[in-house]
């Protein structure tokens, strides 16, 4: 069994290689894109929210490291259906717990890149004529 | 894979120098020995440095330039010693040619500030390269938008050299300065500086060197490549950090403002006026870093007593070596020309896999140090279609059996993340 200090437990690299809501969204109604000038990491997050600020659906989709990819993915996958409420009270700790395997603070950053993005685009609603 | 070919070990500076760096022979990491393959970032330093910056706090600190007792006294001679041995490390004609700044990034700002606020005007050019570090693009893009200067950049051969038939092309009389790195930090390269700077001076223009991948590593001489300004570290060439040179020409620094006004720099002060001191002060604002230039000396006296020419080629050996094994690897792009076009560092990239894992899985699995991003060469990794990149960067104490751990450790970083057809646990 992998220790918990294992960086690339299964898990995540089985959401690295079959990613939760990896792809755009159309008809999003919100949506941001971020990178992580260290390393050149990249993700974009779409989104659709409803009247009572419940998150419908969203997807992402990037490039860069294991870790910020499968962090996406497990993030997405975890707040799919869940109100901006949620997210806003999900913080970077609960993220990090939600990765598993503990991190240097480099790689920390890479892990919160997709939480950021999402924390933005819950607030970057999508202008009409842009939508995707 | 094949094993690799038998290294002549009388090609190689003898493996007994490792035995000076304590950090080699250290316990950083727990059932590995250390393999540090991140010397273009900073490389790591002999005791003796150590021993030099020591002994200065514990026998002869004090401010250099102002005390008339003895530890100041000592200081000031031991800081000058430094100059004067860094003078004649890089072939200067004068030690008040060779200015301590904080590092090559303080020595380029310096001449982008004070020359290029002096002699830049509107429409005027400042020619570059698109491998340039990120400290040779900035400085220039900010004194271009005080001054309405216009950059140029020298484009890339296929292979990752310098175009010089674009250089040839891009070199005209609005070009009032050429900045160029000597070896690039990423691809490797080692540019053709003799010919440029005799290009560029036939052309009206000054040169100004980024020599922070070439000081530490091959013998410099600035009078025979005739340059006008050179930059580089200290850190970067087994010496502290926090220190570094510019040297320039008397005739330019004669002629340039000064750039930080303070202490130090300045013959007289009025209430509203100063007259600047001459050089080397005149670019030495404040208290200087006195103890890293001293240990910086301490590193110089070490390289000349290894030979730069010996430290060259020890480089050249292991860099053939590693392109040889790399070039092996299916899915690997190496980045940059021929091992006979390049300094000794390899940068790569795989097509699926990124830098980052292979710098995690090389360090807890194998110890071994390499960097991996877009080591401050943004434009150049958005040229070559790549987020960011792994680099391994040589020095006089690597030996055969390291690269050997690196290529190991690339070989199980690529069977971790092959594709497996992995299947994520779906939520109930």
């Amino acid at each position: 069994m992998p220790s918990e200090e294992e960086l690339y437990q299964e898990h995540v690299l089985d959401h690295y290689e079959d990613p939760f809501h990896r792809g755009t969204l159309a008809g999003a109604t919100h949506a941001h894109e971020d990178k992580n000038p260290l390393c050149g990491d990249v993700v974009r997050i779409e989104l659709k929210l409803d009247d009572s600020g419940k998150i419908e659906d969203l997807y992402f989709t990037g490039e860069g490291c294991v870790i910020s990819q499968a962090s996406a993915s497990m993030l997405l996958e975890e707040i799919h259906g869940k109100t901006v409420d949620d997210l806003k009270a999900f913080s970077a700790a609960d993220m990090l717990a939600l990765y598993g395997p503990r991190l240097t603070p480099n790689r920390q950053k890479c892990c919160l890149l997709s939480w950021k993005v999402l924390q933005s685009a819950v607030h970057s609603p999508v202008a009409k004529g842009d939508q995707p | 894979m094949s094993a690799r070919p038998t290294v002549d070990q009388s090609a190689l500076l003898p493996a007994s120098l490792r035995d000076d760096f304590p950090i080699l022979n250290g316990d950083v990491l727990a059932g590995h020995p250390l393999v540090f393959l991140d010397n273009a970032a900073s490389t790591q330093r002999p005791r003796q440095v150590i021993d030099a910056i020591s002994d200065v706090y514990q026998r002869d600190y004090a401010n250099v330039h102002r005390g008339i007792h003895t530890l100041s006294e000592r200081s000031t001679e031991l800081y000058e010693q430094a100059r004067e041995n860094v003078r004649s490390f890089i072939g200067a004609k004068h030690a008040h040619e060779v200015i301590f700044t904080p590092g090559s990034t303080a020595s380029i700002n310096l001449v982008a500030r004070s020359w290029g606020g002096e002699n830049l005007r509107a429409g005027d050019e400042v020619l570059t390269t698109v491998m340039e570090h990120h400290s040779n693009l900035v400085p220039w893009q900010q004194i271009a938008a005080q001054t309405g200067a216009v950059l140029r950049h020298v484009p890339l051969t296929d292979d990752g050299r310098l175009d010089m038939g674009q250089f040839d092309a891009l070199l005209c009389e609005r070009t009032k300065l050429v900045a160029v790195a000597s070896v690039s930090n990423t691809l490797g390269t080692i540019n053709p500086i003799d010919e440029i700077a005799r290009k560029a001076h036939a052309a009206g223009a000054v040169v100004l060197v980024d020599a922070a991948q070439s000081v530490p590593h091959m013998a410099t001489d600035v009078q025979a490549s005739d340059v006008d300004f050179l930059a580089f570290s200290g850190h970067k060439m087994l010496g502290p950090s926090g220190v570094g040179i510019l040297y320039g020409k008397e005739s330019h620094l004669d002629a340039m403002p000064p750039f930080l006004g303070g202490g130090s720099m300045i013959n007289e002060v009025r209430l509203d006026s100063f007259t600047p001191a001459a050089l080397p002060a005149k670019f030495e604002a404040g208290t200087p870093p006195i103890v890293p230039a001293i240990g910086m000396s301490a590193a110089v006296d070490y390289l000349n007593r290894v030979g730069l020419e010996a430290i060259h080629h020890h480089e050249q050996v292991l860099t053939q070596l590693a392109y040889d094994a790399l070039a092996q690897i299916e899915g690997l792009r190496i980045l940059g020309p021929a091992p006979e076009y390049r300094a000794g560092l390899i940068s790569f990239a795989f097509e699926r896999i990124h830098a980052h894992e292979f710098a995690q899985v090389l360090n807890d699995q194998f110890g071994v140090a390499v960097r991996a991003g877009h080591h401050c060469t943004q434009p150049l990794h958005a040229l070559l279609g790549i987020p960011a990149s792994t680099r391994a960067s040589f020095y006089l104490y690597n030996r055969p059996e390291e690269i050997d751990r690196l290529i190991e450790g690339i070989a199980k970083v690529q069977s971790m993340f092959a594709l497996k057809g992995r299947r994520r646990k779906r939520k109930q």
